[in-house]
């Protein structure tokens, strides 16, 4: 039994099957990517587990129960948290800033009503904030204005900001794209240290193998919409079915 | 002091010097003089300065914060100008109570409205709040004006609930069961504070300078100092930060497990009161309130105010509400016989030529300087006037700021 | 049923004129992706298009008729316009008679100049900024134009009459064949729903039938792809504007004779024209026609003696509840298409 369990999922948009029977389990403290061309149906099965979307049929457990009909800031409660394949953080705010701002969520939930109480009184808040900057290395830029950092930057702080909360599953979406080489292996690095610090799950969608294979524990390879196998790296790497998925069946037959 | 960090503190106790001052501040000009015209120091412009300060401040909390436009704020504003007559109708003059059930009246009407129209975002917010409010305006113009008291009766609700068009007014006849219905001398009690009355006022005389100290205005000037600090402590909170977040980033919001949703509707709520509250406070300076103040139009007003003065900042709404009511009361005062009195000394064909020129832009005109000046701010100076003041202030201190930015330790102070 | 009917006209001129204002919001939100607040002016401007021709036409110089004496026994001096001397004094006064419909042939130039200067010196900054900034801009554009349109015509609304033929009434109701006298409707206001009718179809054959249209249209589904094609939308979209002004002027020249031209009534319309598109369905030319009529035809129930008996002050209100109950239920509006802005 997984920390996630997919079961049967089907999403249709108008005519286009974008889900078909989606069956997934990711077991606890592990590293699972999801792999697959592009319009396998990846991103639309993320929205599904974050409560961005809901399925047509069929059920997605975390830690046995259902998150099917809860809005993303529920889900997010429950312990899942997402980066995103663009890094979204809050722009117009100091870094410092948006690092609290998961360390309240944590502490408060979803919503509280703390409007005479001053910011700068919640040391407990600002001390945890502080170490989780330091944790990847950025707290020297505590004052920066989140918005003028480089990518690679911003991608660091969105984890950092997502582990505050200690999420006991971490989902990311394609977390190196468009990065460059130095960045991407930053990144690796990070989500490995994190994976062995952390008591935390982690499913990561991803085009580069690199990354892929760097990374996971296990993969599964999506293809139009349904889960072609699931297996280890060694094992995905010389798959024909994948190869076939990837390349073209032409591809398979020269 | 007060919860607040050094630089809210001395803002604070400047917003505090300046509005105590004012009457002295705003009579820089000896009466009689040519000058005199441009003197704002009397109650009736002071107390909107404040109150409309007060509107602004609030609009600021919801538009400043979150970014969400509302096109039709003025619906609050009204509702609390007629709960406020209301209290004084049928309970007493004491302005206490009427501000109380104006700041809860327009808080629930404020619920009401921000649950729905918060549902949407972006321009279909500005739309619907618009639509509200034309709403709500249209409703007391006709339908909240019918006679509810029945054919041949001459009670309370003769004129229904707001009045109509002539707006709700006081009478002799109102029951007013914890005050008096009528003064000795039968006229009808004015609003007054534990006694004090608003109008009440006294004059001071130095040389050919006359300050007047009205009861009205520091009472006015006293509410919009508490609700400046609110506003302060508010944009400090861990609240006013989510509010930022909600303007950055509500994707982002929404998966780190906040819900927007109650902090959106709780600034909609909080500055819909502060409206409310401002309307109470022009019924109680002036026991008056017409449909009117609920117009579109109204509603434009203080978002002009707050895009003026800086929106986002904590004193820019104060300033712009300033700065435009002395356009309306000032600018609109100015005709072409004092036009040509000031360019006197230039010869008499370019006298008329400069007058012509500036004609255009005073008097009744006033407006077009309004809507001149509110263009260049939203294009050129997003942050209104406080932007202006700080770009001068650097332009003047670049010097002196370079050396402070090379000082070690700055940096690393926490911001607070 | 001649009630229903009578009702239906009634609010097809209004109607009319929040289709026209509203399909020049739709075009220029729909391609230039701009919330123009300042559409109401233009419909203003349009409105005094027609009050500036037709004071243009009557410029008179001053004769002494020795015929006629005024009161004090001098020879009468009377105003002759100058057109009299040009055409005869009967052209002349035909010509002046028909200001209003002639004032179309000054104002579409006009119009488009406005349009295409407003576009080009300042819309053009804001494709890139915030709703709420071009909001805020278009608004203060809307307060300067109105105010000097105030300025220099006053604050007093200018009757423009209808040409002498179209004014009155006639009987609807017997022409088509029910009890006379049960359907009276005034010239004017059918003039004015052909002439909407017309434009509307020019725009939409415009756009259906022409190179310029399909590229607009393709620009509306999907800029950025177009821009992509290495197509100048940049020059196309500066005549939408100019294109989109000239409805907005139209529709204000054509309805003079309804409602003579004040300064604000920009900004009235404006309002009404704004609840229009959103409930017709952000960037859906037909939803902003087609709600235009109806809320108009709603309006004009709304008002009848017995609704007002039942529900007073229902026809003040019934727009903008309409508009709240579509936004709730669907946000995309009647005809809007799925995702356009419909958060």
């Amino acid at each position: 039994m997984g920390i996630l369990e997919v079961k049967g999922v089907n999403k249709r948009f108008g005519g286009l099957q974008a889900l078909g029977d989606v069956n997934l389990s990711v077991a606890e403290n592990s590293v699972h990517a999801i792999i697959g061309p592009n319009g396998a149906g990846k991103s639309t099965l993320l929205n599904c587990l974050v409560g961005k979307l809901i399925p047509d049929t069929g059920s997605v457990m975390f830690e046995g129960q259902s998150v099917l009909g809860r809005s993303p800031h529920e889900i997010n409660q429950m312990g899942i948290s997402r980066v995103f394949q663009t890094p979204e953080i809050f722009t117009d705010l100091s870094v410092l800033e948006n690092m609290m701002i998961p360390c309240f969520a944590k502490r408060d939930g979803a919503f509280r009503m703390h409007a005479i109480e001053s910011v700068a009184a919640e040391k407990e808040i600002i001390d945890k904030a502080m170490h989780m900057l330091d944790d990847v290395n950025m707290a020297d830029k505590k004052d920066m204005h989140a918005g003028a950092m480089s990518r690679g930057d911003k991608r660091r702080l969105e984890i950092a900001m997502c582990l505050a909360q200690e999420p006991r599953l971490l989902l990311l979406d394609e977390p190196t794209a468009g990065m460059a080489r130095a960045d991407t292996n930053n990144t690796i690095d990070l989500l490995k240290r994190i994976k062995d610090e952390r008591d935390i799950t982690i499913a990561i969608i991803e085009h580069d193998m690199h990354v892929v294979f760097s990374l996971a524990e296990r993969i599964t390879v999506l293809a139009q919409g349904s889960p072609l196998v699931e297996d280890t790296p060694e094992n995905i790497k010389g798959h024909p079915k994948v190869r076939e998925a990837y390349l073209g069946e032409t591809a398979v037959a020269a | 002091m007060l919860g607040l960090d050094k630089k809210d503190t001395s803002l604070l106790l400047l917003v505090v010097v300046l509005t105590m001052a004012a009457p002295f501040l705003l009579n820089p000009f000896p009466e009689g003089s040519g000058m005199a015209q441009f003197n704002a120091g009397y109650p009736d412009l002071m107390q909107r300065f404040v109150i409309f300060g007060i509107f602004a401040i609030g609009f600021n909390i919801l538009f400043g914060l979150t970014g969400y436009l509302s096109f039709g704020h003025a619906a609050f504003l009204g509702v609390g100008s007629y709960a406020a007559m209301w209290m004084f109708k049928l309970f007493g003059m004491n302005v206490l109570p009427a501000l109380f059930l104006a700041v809860v009246l327009s808080g629930l009407f404020a619920m009401l409205i921000g649950y729905i129209s918060l549902r949407r975002s972006g321009i279909y917010f500005s739309i619907l709040t618009l639509a509200f409010a034309m709403m709500s305006y249209a409703l007391a113009y006709s339908v909240l004006a019918t006679d509810m008291d029945g054919p041949d009766q001459q009670g309370l609700l003769q004129k229904g609930l707001t009045g109509g068009e002539t707006g709700l007014q006081l009478t002799l006849t109102d029951p007013r069961i914890f005050g008096e219905a009528s003064t000795e001398d039968g006229n009808i009690p004015v609003p007054n504070l534990f006694g004090i009355e608003m109008r009440a006022a006294t004059d001071l005389e130095i040389g050919n300078w006359v300050f007047t100290f009205s009861a009205g205005y520091y009472f006015a000037a006293v509410v919009m100092l508490i609700s400046f600090y609110l506003s302060i402590r508010i944009f400090r909170s861990p609240f006013g930060m989510m509010l930022r977040a909600i303007k950055s980033n509500q994707q982002r919001l929404n998966y780190t497990g906040l819900n927007p949703k109650p902090y959106m509707l709780a600034a909609f709520v909080i500055s819909g009161m502060y409206a409310g509250l401002a309307g109470g406070l022009m019924a109680a300076m002036d026991p008056l309130a017409g449909p009117e103040r609920m117009f579109w139009t109204a509603s434009g007003e203080v978002v002009l105010m707050t895009i003026l003065g800086g929106v986002g900042t904590l004193i820019g709404p104060v300033l712009g509400a300033g700065a435009i009511k002395y356009m309306e009361n000032i600018l609109s005062k100015i005709n072409s016989d004092i036009l040509h009195s000031w360019f006197a000394f230039l010869p008499d064909g370019l006298e008329d030529f400069v007058v012509a020129l500036i004609y255009p832009f005073i008097g009744k005109g006033w407006h077009l300087t309004l809507g001149i000046i509110f263009m260049l701010v939203v294009i050129f100076l997003p942050g209104g006037l406080v932007e202006g003041g700080q770009r001068i202030k650097r332009l003047f201190g670049r010097g002196k700021s370079a050396e402070d930015a090379n000082k070690p330790g700055k940096a690393t102070t926490p911001a607070e | 049923m001649d009630a229903i009917i009578l009702q239906i006209l009634n609010g097809l001129d209004k109607g009319s004129a929040y289709a026209l204002i509203a399909l020049g919001l739709t075009l220029i939100f729909g391609t230039l992706g701009v919330v123009n607040f300042a559409h109401g002016a233009l419909f203003m401007i349009g409105a005094f298009c027609a009050v500036t021709l037709s004071r243009l036409l009557s410029i008179s110089h001053e004769v002494i008729d020795e015929t006629r004496t005024d009161f004090l026994g001098n020879p009468l001096k009377v105003d002759v316009p100058y057109l009299y001397d040009i055409f005869g004094e009967t052209t002349g006064a035909a010509i002046i008679d028909w200001a209003v419909p002639l004032s179309i042939l000054f104002t579409i130039p006009v119009m488009i100049l406005v349009g295409v200067v407003m576009e080009r010196g300042l819309i053009k900054h804001f494709y890139k900024r915030p709703h709420a900034d071009q909001i805020l801009v278009t608004f203060g554009l809307a307060i300067v134009l109105q105010e000097v349109i105030k300025y220099y015509y006053g604050a007093n609304p200018i009757p423009t009459p209808a040409p002498e033929a179209f004014t009155g009434s006639f009987d609807f109701g017997a022409l088509i064949g029910f009890e006379p006298n049960t359907i009276i409707y005034p010239y004017w206001r059918l003039v004015y729903f052909a002439f909407a009718a017309v434009i509307i179809a020019a725009v939409f054959a415009f756009l259906q039938f022409t190179t310029f249209g399909m590229v607009v249209r393709a620009g509306m589904a999907d800029r950025e792809t177009v821009g992509l094609l290495g197509i100048d939308i940049d020059r196309r979209f500066t005549i939408m504007f100019g294109l989109a002004a000239a409805v907005a002027g139209l529709a204000g020249v054509m309805y003079t004779p309804i409602v003579s031209p004040n300064y604000h009534m920009g900004m009235d319309f404006l309002v009404l024209s704004f609840v229009v598109v959103v409930v017709g369905g952000m960037g859906s030319l037909s939803g902003a026609v087609l709600a235009g009529f109806l809320l108009g035809i709603l309006e004009s129930f709304a008002s009848m003696a017995w609704v007002l008996d039942t529900i007073p002050g229902l026809n003040q209100i019934v727009i903008y509840l309409v508009a709240i109950i579509i936004l709730l239920v669907r946000p995309r509006g009647l005809l809007g298409r799925k995702g356009v802005m419909e958060d």
